[in-house]
């Protein structure tokens, strides 16, 4: 259906004037929002965001590269507590202490990668959630890093903008998720991107072709780390306070189920995958308050459960959503979006 | 030290030993396998303090429990699965074991239980000048009963050779007349029964909807470590795992007693990717 005649007819971003419209319909929205909607709405939108971005740097790990990871909640750790550090300890502005906490992540990253050269499946698996636990674990320890109290965020300040509230940040924020998101869609489109599918898709037919395994695999968990950096680093000021518990296993187990929910291998469906289950994250957190389904589960957890694990309702749900997308769509969102696309293009027919 | 070490080892070696089985026939890293022991052992609780059944009728309704859990996942979403990569296997047993801790923390509420046990955690007895926990000394019995009638059961049961044949190669074993889709759902029952022991000899020290974690991650650690498709290297890296924590813990720092397991599984990945006791398949392309 869509015939590519040359490389810059496929590496174009727009590929049509529809598409376009639509990108420009979607910034618009985005613009608008600030000032629109009640200020709860602004750090979900926020929090959502931050998520779209770790997403979309480990799906470019996860369904570009073929590699798994369940550690990703520490490379988020180490760019929040690095941008932290930066800004207060050595004074760094915040534009700074940013991309170098980022940096940070992808040094380890790569040192990741390394041994996930000879890894595969649930070796990999085992071998990065370890790393996971392990950061948490040390950075818990560890006096300089505030240990179980945790860190307050400093006062964020570029230039002469102080950004107080939530809007203030909101408008930091967005344009630094477009950018990223844009960014990782050229890259897949690069030589750079092309090696990481030719990895995933057979990774000795690739070394035989000429691309070398060392440098793109350790490259894919780099750029993927400095992702989840750069989002840890945003993250410490959503919340304006961490410590070591919020940086969980089950945290990188939602990060992978963003990825996977939204389809393996499509910026698009990282981004509706982290939207999807961020929002039902906080949405179910308080799912009590919820209208129609809230008192019906209230009468349920009283008479057959307990009142007081209400909240693990959470955990049913994502794993109901995680499974049924597995057993029935595994492209994720993204596979029923392009089915959906196919019917409607032959309807009635 | 050595002696809590074996006894921690121990668990880890059922955990681990449960996983393996399941990794042997359907090549699936089973997440889910602490979450199905945490729901058996909370079954056992509620037939013992609910119900008020004695143990020698609970305990056995608690084995059948597990292996009719196991059976019924493998049957209900397992076999389902359309493409089955490891990816998706490990999302897929991420997700039964999200909805297995949901369902139990939101039964029994987040707060710690005590599980009533014929033998309390706190007894101990001494063998040759080392004092013992009497529970840690069952735990060390039942994982090497365990350990030997799984080995009588692969190398000698008619099943056994099946669930062998099974795993070895798919398509020979049904043209054999195996019927490999019972063979794999017995193998998730008989997994199941051996993770839920480990439960239950866990759940008189602590009893928490949170308690298989930790366990869990150490017997899968255990399993990789030993190659993941061997028991004996299970169950020798989960006793290697187990003193090392402990000595680590007793000499060099309490605080890093967990993380030590993970460098240790990394490094030992690192110089023999497959796993100490299993030889490395080379990827065809």
């Amino acid at each position: 259906m869509d015939m590519k005649r040359d490389y810059y007819e496929d590496v174009q971003l727009f590929t049509s004037g529809v598409v376009l419209f639509w990108f420009v319909v979607l910034l618009s929205l985005i613009a608008v929002l600030p000032f629109v909607v009640k200020n709860y709405y602004i750090y979900v939108a926020n929090f959502v965001a931050i998520n779209v971005i770790v997403a979309i740097g480990l799906n470019i790990l996860v369904g570009y590269t073929g590699q798994i990871s369940l550690g990703h909640a520490g490379f988020f750790a180490i760019g929040a507590y690095g941008t932290i550090l930066l800004m207060t300890k050595l004074h760094f502005p915040f534009l700074l202490a940013l991309p170098a906490a980022a940096l940070v992540a992808a040094l380890f990253g790569f040192l990741l990668g390394l041994p996930a050269l000879r890894l595969e499946g649930p070796y990999l698996a085992i071998a990065t959630l370890g790393f996971g636990l392990t950061i948490t674990q040390v950075i818990g320890r560890i006096e300089l890093f505030g240990g179980r109290q945790g860190l307050h965020t400093p006062e964020l300040i570029i230039g002469s903008w102080h950004l107080n509230s939530d809007r203030d940040f909101y408008c930091l924020l967005m344009p630094l998720t477009i950018l990223l998101a844009l960014g990782a869609r050229n890259l897949i489109k690069t030589k750079v991107g092309r090696a990481f599918i030719a990895i995933r898709d057979a990774d000795i037919a690739a070394e035989t072709m000429g691309v070398n395994l060392v440098f793109y695999k350790t490259l894919a968990f780099a750029v993927s780390a400095f992702y989840a950096g750069i989002a840890g680093g945003l993250y410490a000021f959503v919340l304006r306070y961490i410590e070591p518990e919020i940086f969980t296993l089950m945290m990188s187990i939602m990060f992978l189920a963003m990825v996977v929910v939204g389809g393996l291998g499509s910026i698009f469906g990282a981004i509706a995958g982290a939207a999807l289950l961020s929002w039902l994250d906080l949405q179910l957190r308080n799912i009590l308050d919820m209208p129609y389904i809230g008192d019906w589960l209230e009468a349920l957890s009283k008479n057959y459960f307990s009142i007081t694990g209400v909240s693990n309702i959470q955990f049913i749900v994502f794993g109901f959503i995680m499974i049924l997308i597995m057993l029935f769509e595994p492209l994720g969102l993204y596979g029923i979006w392009i089915r959906t696309k196919k019917y409607w293009r032959m309807w009635p027919f | 030290m050595i002696v809590s070490g074996i006894a921690a080892g121990s668990t880890y070696a059922l955990m681990g030993m449960a996983m393996v089985i399941i990794y042997k026939t359907s090549e699936v890293p089973n997440f889910a396998q602490g979450e199905m022991a945490l729901a058996t052992s909370f079954f056992t609780l509620m037939l013992l303090e609910q119900r008020g059944l004695p143990y020698h009728l609970a305990f056995p309704a608690a084995f059948l429990f597990a292996i009719g859990l196991g059976c019924l996942l493998e049957f209900a979403v397992l076999r389902r699965a359309k493409e089955p990569s490891v990816l998706g296997f490990i999302v897929i047993t991420i997700g039964l074991e999200m909805i297995l801790m949901g369902l139990v923390s939101w039964k029994f509420g987040a707060d710690p239980k005590t599980m009533p046990f014929p033998i309390s955690p706190y007894d101990s007895i001494a063998i040759g000048g080392v004092f013992i926990s009497s529970l840690e000394l069952l735990t060390l019995f039942v994982a090497l009963v365990l350990m030997i009638i799984l080995f009588i059961f692969f190398r000698f049961s008619k099943l056994g050779m099946a669930m062998k044949a099974t795993q070895q190669n798919h398509t020979a074993a049904r043209l054999m007349g195996i019927r490999t889709n019972r063979m794999l759902m017995l193998t998730w029952g008989i997994s199941s029964l051996v993770g839920c022991t480990a439960g239950l000899l866990i759940s008189p020290i602590t009893m928490q909807p949170y308690m298989m974690w930790d366990p869990m991650l150490k017997g899968f650690a255990a399993a990789v470590m030993g190659g993941m498709t061997s028991l004996p290297g299970a169950v020798f890296g989960a006793y290697i795992l187990g003193i090392i924590e402990n000595l680590f813990g007793g000499y060099v720092s309490i605080e890093f007693k967990s993380v030590i397991a993970f460098i240790i599984i990394v490094l030992v990945l690192c110089i023999r990717p497959s796993g100490l006791f299993s030889r490395h398949y080379v990827k065809k392309v």
